[in-house]
């Protein structure tokens, strides 16, 4: 656990970090964003006394770090920069073994975690192990300063916008990476970057610095839902456009809905409804447009076999227009009885459905691109 | 001709003992003026000023001091021969990238861990052509030595001065140029592949 205490910094007359507390747990992935010149690196590197604060004090594991020796501190505490600095005059292997052997790991046990570590990172041992920086692409360095900042088992890790300078696919490939090594690892990570998009992606907890204060510290959710500062907003539609503001009904429907008229025996409602895997449908008149939904449950209840859907109807699902505004949808959706909304075009026909699900999948479309499943 | 080999020795080895102890307390001397912040200014003046002492004013102020002999001007070769090796040194530390320092730093190695591992590695090519620079001069000062009794090359050369002969002249001038000149030309070619081979190209 990392904890702030009031943590000052200034140069001069500037303070840089004022009065800073919060409190990161173990294994969270934290990220510090904000405008350049916030803080967001001098708050880093305080964590492993690269930067002495010059008022308050921080705790890692409730002990006070300005009593630790911080050459023995660096040691335990991963690090990553975005200029990767990779020692030019050692080979990939000396490189990742660097703090391995500051702590006198005898080879045949440095050996081993370098081999294993090039492995998770998909780079095998033979072909890269001897190479030197120079000869690795820019993706590969900055896999081997992970590396590097990973090989003594660090419970800590600290990156200072360790991907700035890769191309957009190298860097969405590594930050799956550190992701999963994060979480196969357990480690705690304090990641800098001033992409919104990175923060939202990769962050258990995001900080929102500026000034040298935190303005907001929340889940990406909550900074998404309710951003404390027009600056926090500010930033997000910079680097995102905005999510949920220029989205309608028709942005988060499903289309593959089941539809049947209202003269479907019950019966035959039924088997549609079981091939599906679905407890309801959308009963359209005969012009197509929308009539009302039947449930499962409800021909269960009334329906004997061989009557027709159509009588035992009901209108309890909420219905927007396709344009509806996708804020004023989502609250239908949430106070909706049958848990999903009903989608129709300008001429009453059925555009779609919206459910829990759906709804969830196109947010994260939004937010992260699109997905797979 | 053959008279002349052991001059040429002496003469060479007179350099090399003196580079070699400047080489030490020059690079030593570089890395103080990197460290010490304030020392830097300071170190670098002294050795510039003892560069524009007249050769022949400052090996009487040490002949005064050692006496007369090889010491003396090996003494002297060592005061000049300082200049461009802490020179070198200095520059070579203080153009290492600042993410490098950071790094190295950040991993946790000590100030002497980083020196060792890192930061004169990097500026090796940098102190060795400070060190070139220092014996091919030292090799055409140390000529001077015969003024302080000292052996070498100078010795032809002054008694070719004094029977007015431009052979005997030449004939310690002659290999002086040359030991020069190949030393620089080894010298540079090592330089080159040091160069070369720091990977950060
Ligand atoms: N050594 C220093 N001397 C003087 N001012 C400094 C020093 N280091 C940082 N600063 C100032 O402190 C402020 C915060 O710097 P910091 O590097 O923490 O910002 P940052 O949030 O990481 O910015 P960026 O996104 O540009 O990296 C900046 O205004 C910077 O100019
Ligand atoms: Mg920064």
């Amino acid at each position: 656990m990392i904890e702030f205490e009031n943590v000052s910094k200034s140069y001069g007359e500037s303070k840089v970090l004022d009065r800073l507390n919060f409190r990161i747990n173990p294994g969270e992935f934290v990220v510090l964003i904000g405008p350049s010149g916030c803080g967001k690196t001098t708050t880093l590197r305080t964590i492993n006394r690269l930067i002495e604060p010059d008022g308050g004090k921080v705790f890692i594991n409730g002990e006070d770090i300005s009593k630790v020796n911080p050459v023995q501190l660096r040691r335990t505490i991963g690090y990553v920069i975005q200029q990767i600095g990779l020692f030019p005059n050692m080979t990939v292997e000396e490189n990742i073994a660097v703090v391995p052997k500051l702590l006198k790991y005898p080879k045949e046990k440095w050996q081993p975690i370098v081999r294993e570590l090039l492995e998770l990172v998909g780079m095998p041992y033979k072909e890269n192990a001897h190479k030197y920086p120079s000869e690795l692409s820019g993706g590969q360095q900055q896999r081997i300063g992970v590396l590097r900042a990973l090989a003594a088992s660090p419970p800590i890790v600290l990156m200072d916008e360790p991907f700035g300078a890769l191309d957009p696919i190298t860097r969405e490939a590594l930050q799956e990476e550190v992701k999963r090594i994060q979480k196969k690892l357990k480690k705690t990570i304090v990641f800098v970057t001033h992409d919104m998009d990175e923060a939202l992606r990769m962050a258990d907890t995001i900080v929102f610095m500026s000034g040298g204060k935190i303005l907001q510290m929340a889940s990406p959710e909550e900074l998404l839902q309710n951003p404390a500062d027009p600056l926090i907003s500010e930033f997000m539609g910079k680097h995102k456009g905005a999510p949920g503001a220029s989205l309608t009904a028709g942005d988060f429907m499903k289309t593959r809905v089941l539809k049947a008229s209202r003269k479907t025996q019950t019966l035959q409602s039924v088997e549609l409804m079981r091939k599906r895997d679905v407890n309801s449908m959308i009963v359209v008149n005969d012009d197509d447009t929308y009539a009302g939904t039947v449930s499962l449950d409800t021909i269960k209840a009334l329906g004997k076999a061989g009557k027709e859907i159509g009588d035992m109807m009901e209108d309890q699902a909420p219905i927007v227009n396709l344009n509806e505004d996708a804020h004023d949808t989502f609250e239908k959706l949430y106070t909706s009885p049958v848990g999903y909304v009903v989608v129709l075009n300008d001429d009453k026909t059925v555009a779609g459905l919206i459910t829990k699900t759906s709804m969830a999948k196109a947010m994260g479309e939004a937010l992260w691109g699109e997905m797979l499943s | 001709m053959s008279n002349l080999t052991p001059l040429i020795i002496e003469h060479l080895l007179i350099v090399l003992a003196a580079v070699a102890i400047s080489a030490v307390i020059g690079v030593s001397l570089g890395i103080l003026s990197y460290w010490v912040r304030p020392l830097d200014k300071i170190i670098l003046w002294v050795a510039e000023i003892i560069q524009t002492i007249p050769t022949l004013a400052l090996l009487a102020m040490l002949m005064i001091l050692f006496g007369l002999g090889n010491i003396t001007i090996i003494a002297g070769l060592v005061l000049y021969a300082l200049m461009p090796i802490i020179r070198n040194t200095y520059i070579g530390l203080e153009a290492i990238p600042a993410h490098l320092k950071d790094a190295a730093r950040g991993m946790g190695m000590s100030k002497p861990q980083q020196l060792i591992k890192i930061e004169i590695p990097f500026s090796l090519p940098l102190i060795f052509s400070g060190i070139k620079i220092a014996l091919v001069n030292s090799l055409s000062i140390a000529v001077m030595g015969v003024l302080i009794g000292a052996g070498g090359l100078g010795y032809p050369i002054y008694r070719g001065i004094q029977t007015n002969s431009l052979e005997r002249i030449l004939s310690g001038a002659i290999p002086v140029v040359l030991m020069a000149m190949i030393l620089d030309y080894l010298m540079t070619k090592m330089e080159k592949w040091m160069v070369r081979k720091s990977p950060q190209n």
